[in-house]
């Protein structure tokens, strides 16, 4: 048994037997049990794997051989990062929700479950195909999540969510299989697709159609106009998901899937999509400044932490690209911490507008104090995650382009500003009455707000085992990248 | 070809059992005939199959693959099928003989070697289904779709007939072989009186499989005839109808494709929009089900516009996935008309809540039809959206995408109907046999998508 085999299935396992425990409240048990396997042997894999040997633990086992798809996964550096936030994450998020009582527990956790697979199984594959297939299969159980516990709104909404992405990877799919076809063995495996050598013009049309699918999952100005909606109606779990793991499906995607598959195509609208990137930033920061709608306010300021995780990497070199990884874990804590704080203000006054709110800090004094630590790490100061991930995002760029790097850096002044005000309208000011009689966290909340706020300190002052993992591998793909741009430039 | 016998047999044998009122045997017998065709058509899986009978038919891998999907199909609806003629008439015996009748036409259709056997196949299976669209006698609608069904089909057929005699004409055979060699021993000097045959031939089939602009009678027929009729229509039917379609094409035509491919490529595109945009604004499952039926055709297409040999694996593949979700779809349309006596979309309203089941394997149904990948049909629709690719038919293949998204939008519905939409409602009463049907249906469908190259490969 090959054990990315075991990484990869056991959640869709899980998935399996929560989902026969049906309204019984212990499958929330079982699946936090089961997603501490994943997360045991995610450890396990981290000890084995060397950093410096490539990509790791492959299986390649014929699949789908008519259209020239195998069943090809492995695990590299810029990999063994995404697998790890996902399987770090969703214990986490299980644990999160807790305090929740969902309807029909059963379906509820067994539909993460099996999300986390397709989570997975896009993370590791070395095939378009697959790729793909573990895309939608992450699609369809987070839809079925924030379309059946989310909020009064939700059907509308989330048709919507599921249309536009949708969309993005229908055209993905169509310019995967054109890939597919103009590769020397008519495959769609991902190194002949590294290898086929396509002209500038048709190369254009393959990165404008692999990125409008990330584009829309990240998601970048202008294709983010699903999010703030999805994010509100979503119940607070599915907006973890979404927020926390499912949007780094996009990033990773560019990273694998659309830089190096189409160089030329980058080196044709890189700046365009960098420019677009950094247009989101400024533009979600100052939306998200005029929201009174906490859930929404966290929703598009995190448009603005992804534009500039986009703008990092596709300035594509080496610091931008490091500083996406680590950006995608801190961003993943920090943004499932923020969704979990708010979600305890919410549960507990039963309101999402910060008029409402005010002076919790005098009655929740331990819930004041984990929510500014992860206020801290959003928000990027020094000694918390948030800022090595941007500092190296901002020093990539810069040695991109010094305007490029001034106008992006305003996220996080932006960034303060808001986040700052939400929390001086939340937590201190005059209380009101409902906030006094705010409930100071329990235990459980204690436990998860403990680990968080323990992440963001600790990614802080400790970056060096993650920028480790992905160094080597960012390096190799970045010559990659550059050798070919290099060789056209040249002639 | 001993399928087509014992098809052919058992239809006759079908009819005696009804002369002699043995009414609980015709299911049985009919299940175990249908097996028995099924496990002949199989055994005959060759791949150096020669012309039998004068070069009449050709039974090679492509006519069993066919056969087998038609005969599974059709063995899937007789299991929904019990009760289901008891309630409309006395003689339930002629029903069974003539939906066999029309599987035996069927056959011969998806085997034929020779214009004849093309034109005799497609009969047998038409007459057949003027009677059964028409079985209800006392229903107005059931009448109306027979009748509409009979003129159409009457027209169209006679176009096909036309077409054959102008091939005819043109190249003095009705054997395949020799048409494909007359172009190709001609191929500066093809008579004018050739395309003439051909453009009638593509309007002749095209009225049969519902391809826009030829589709004006399929909502009507699809909604007046009994539901059980309309799923065979739509699915066996309709499979049998690109089967002949295609290895007409495939053989015969296609030293001459720069002529009919464009005409191809208007017709998929038309019918992808038509039965797309009418189907988003049906209120009712059935009538949705009809003009998303007209919008498949349009997909299947693709494989036409593109020959190669993976063309009629593409065509397979979609047949097959399209026909085991369309079966759920029909199966659970069944179970609503009898017992809610309605379909429109209010009526899903809360399903998921008193049978599960039900829903869920609905909703492997809907995914499927829309495309969505660990299900038959993103396989189908990826295999054709290739198809398309390779011929360089990039327009249309994104054209296709944007189809595809409108047809996520309507299939949703009945997911969100079912799951989203709360409504207090009694549970629904599902029969074993509906059960076993729904499950080996969902099964299969989810199968296909996750290990395609069970059936990709079999062509």
């Amino acid at each position: 048994m090959e054990i990315i085999l075991l990484l990869i299935f056991l959640p869709v396992v899980g998935a399996a037997i929560v989902g026969l425990l049906g309204k019984l409240e212990l499958a929330k048990t079982v699946a936090f049990i089961w997603s501490l396997f994943s997360l045991g042997l995610t450890a396990y894999l981290l000890s084995e794997f060397d950093p410096g040997a490539g990509t790791q633990f492959t299986v390649d086992y014929p699949w789908f051989l008519s259209m020239g798809s195998r069943f090809n996964v492995g695990i590299d550096g810029i990999s063994m990062i995404l697998v790890l936030l996902t399987n770090g994450l969703i214990p986490l998020i299980i644990l999160a929700s807790f305090n929740h009582e969902y309807k029909n527990p059963g379906a509820f956790y067994g539909l993460i479950l099996f999300m986390q697979t397709g989570l997975l199984l896009v993370f590791t594959a070395l095939d378009a195909f697959l790729f793909y297939v573990g895309w939608e299969a992450a699609l369809i159980p987070i839809y079925f999540i924030c379309a059946i516990w989310g909020g009064p709104n939700r059907i509308k909404v989330n048709i919507k969510f599921f249309i536009y992405t949708v969309a993005g990877s229908l055209i993905m799919l169509v310019g995967m299989i054109y890939m597919a076809q103009q590769t020397a063995d008519k495959t769609y495996d991902l190194q002949s697709f590294y290898q086929a050598s396509l002209s500038a013009g048709a190369q254009s049309w393959v990165f404008l159609a692999f990125f409008l699918a990330f584009a829309i999952k990240m998601p970048v100005f202008p294709f983010h106009t699903w999010q703030p909606d999805t994010y509100t109606e979503a119940p607070t779990t599915g907006t973890m998901l979404l927020s926390g793991i499912m949007l780094k499906m996009g990033i990773y995607g560019a990273i694998r899937w659309l830089i190096p598959v189409a160089p030329l195509g980058f080196a044709h609208w890189g700046p365009t999509v960098l420019v677009l990137s950094i247009i989101g930033i400024v533009y979600a920061s100052i939306i998200a400044f005029t929201q009174k709608d906490v859930k929404r306010l966290v929703a598009y300021s995190s448009i603005g932490h992804v534009g500039l995780i986009a703008a990092g990497i596709f300035v594509w070199n080496l610091n931008g690209l490091q500083g996406a990884m680590i950006q995608m874990i801190s961003h993943g804590v920090n943004v499932v911490g923020m969704f979990f704080i708010l979600d305890i203000i919410i549960r507990r006054l039963d309101t999402r507008d910060t008029d409402k709110m005010g002076g919790i800090a005098k009655s929740a004094p331990t819930f004041a104090i984990g929510f500014l630590i992860v206020l801290l790490g959003t928000v990027a100061l020094p000694l918390t995650n948030g800022f090595i991930g941007e500092f190296l995002l901002l020093m990539g760029v810069y040695n991109y382009n010094i305007y490029a790097a001034a106008i992006a850096g305003l996220t996080i002044i932006f960034g303060a500003v808001y986040m700052l005000r939400m929390y001086q309208r939340v937590m201190l000011g005059d209380a009101n009455e409902a906030t006094l009689a705010f409930r100071d966290i329990n235990a459980n909340e204690k436990v998860v707000l403990f680990i968080i706020c323990g992440l963001v300190i600790l990614i802080g002052i400790y970056p060096n085992p993650i920028l480790n993992i992905s160094e080597p591998a960012a390096k190799s793909l970045i010559d990659l990248v550059n050798g070919k741009i290099g060789n056209v430039s040249s002639f | 070809m001993s399928a087509l016998i014992t098809i052919s047999l058992l239809a006759i044998l079908v009819l005696y059992l009804g002369l002699f009122k043995a009414k609980q045997a015709l299911l049985p017998v009919t299940l175990i005939g249908l097996l028995a065709a099924l496990g002949l058509a199989v055994s005959q899986w060759d791949t150096f199959a020669e012309p039998i009978y004068s070069g009449m038919m050709l039974f090679d891998k492509y006519a069993v693959a066919f056969s087998a999907i038609t005969i599974i199909s059709t063995l899937l609806i007789f299991l929904l099928s019990k009760d289901y003629f008891e309630r409309i008439s006395e003689n339930v015996a002629e029903y069974y003989a003539v939906i066999l009748f029309a599987l035996a036409g069927i056959i011969v259709m998806v085997s034929f070697h020779n214009l004849t056997m093309l034109f005799i196949g497609i009969e047998i299976m038409s007459v057949s289904l003027y009677i059964l669209a028409g079985i209800k006698k006392k229903d107005f609608a059931s009448n109306e779709a027979a009748l509409k069904y009979f003129l159409m089909g009457a027209f169209s057929t006679g176009f096909l007939l036309f077409g054959v005699a102008l091939l005819y004409g043109a190249t003095g055979s009705f054997d395949l072989e020799a048409i494909r060699s007359y172009i190709i021993q001609n191929p500066q000097q093809v008579s004018p009186i050739f395309y003439a045959g051909i453009l009638l031939m593509i309007i002749g089939l095209s009225f049969k499989v519902g391809a826009a602009p030829f589709h004006f009678w399929a909502p009507d027929v699809y909604e007046g005839s009994p539901a059980l009729v309309t799923a065979f229509m739509s699915t066996v039917v309709k499979t049998a109808g690109f089967a002949a379609f295609l290895r007409l094409f495939m053989v015969c035509f296609s030293p001459v494709q720069s002529f009919w491919i464009p005409i191809f490529v208007t017709f998929a595109a038309l019918s992808l929009l038509v039965g797309n945009v009418t189907a988003v604004y049906q209120q009712h499952f059935k009538r949705m089900l009809a003009y998303s039926s007209i919008s498949h055709v349009g997909y299947m297409l693709f494989a036409m516009i593109s020959l190669n040999s993976e063309s009629d694996s593409s065509v397979f593949v979609y047949a097959a996935a399209y026909s085991v979700a369309s079966i759920i779809a029909f199966a659970v349309l069944i179970v609503l008309q009898r017992q809610v006596g309605n379909d429109s979309f209010d009526s899903f309203n809360g399903i998921s809540k008193k049978n599960p089941f039900l829903a869920f394997t609905l909703t492997i149904a809907m995914l499927s039809l829309a495309g969505i990948p660990l299900t038959a049909g993103f396989i189908g629709k990826l295999m054709m959206f290739s198809r398309a690719l390779a011929g360089y038919h990039i327009y249309l293949t994104v054209f296709a995408v944007l189809n595809a998204l409108v047809g996520i939008f309507y299939y949703f519905r009945v997911i969100i109907a079912m799951y989203f939409r709360p409504a207090e409602r009694n549970e629904l009463v599902v029969s074993p046999l509906f059960k076993f049907v729904l499950a080996v249906s969902a099964i299969a469908t989810v199968i296909l998508g996750i290990y395609p190259d069970l059936i990709t490969r079999l062509i």
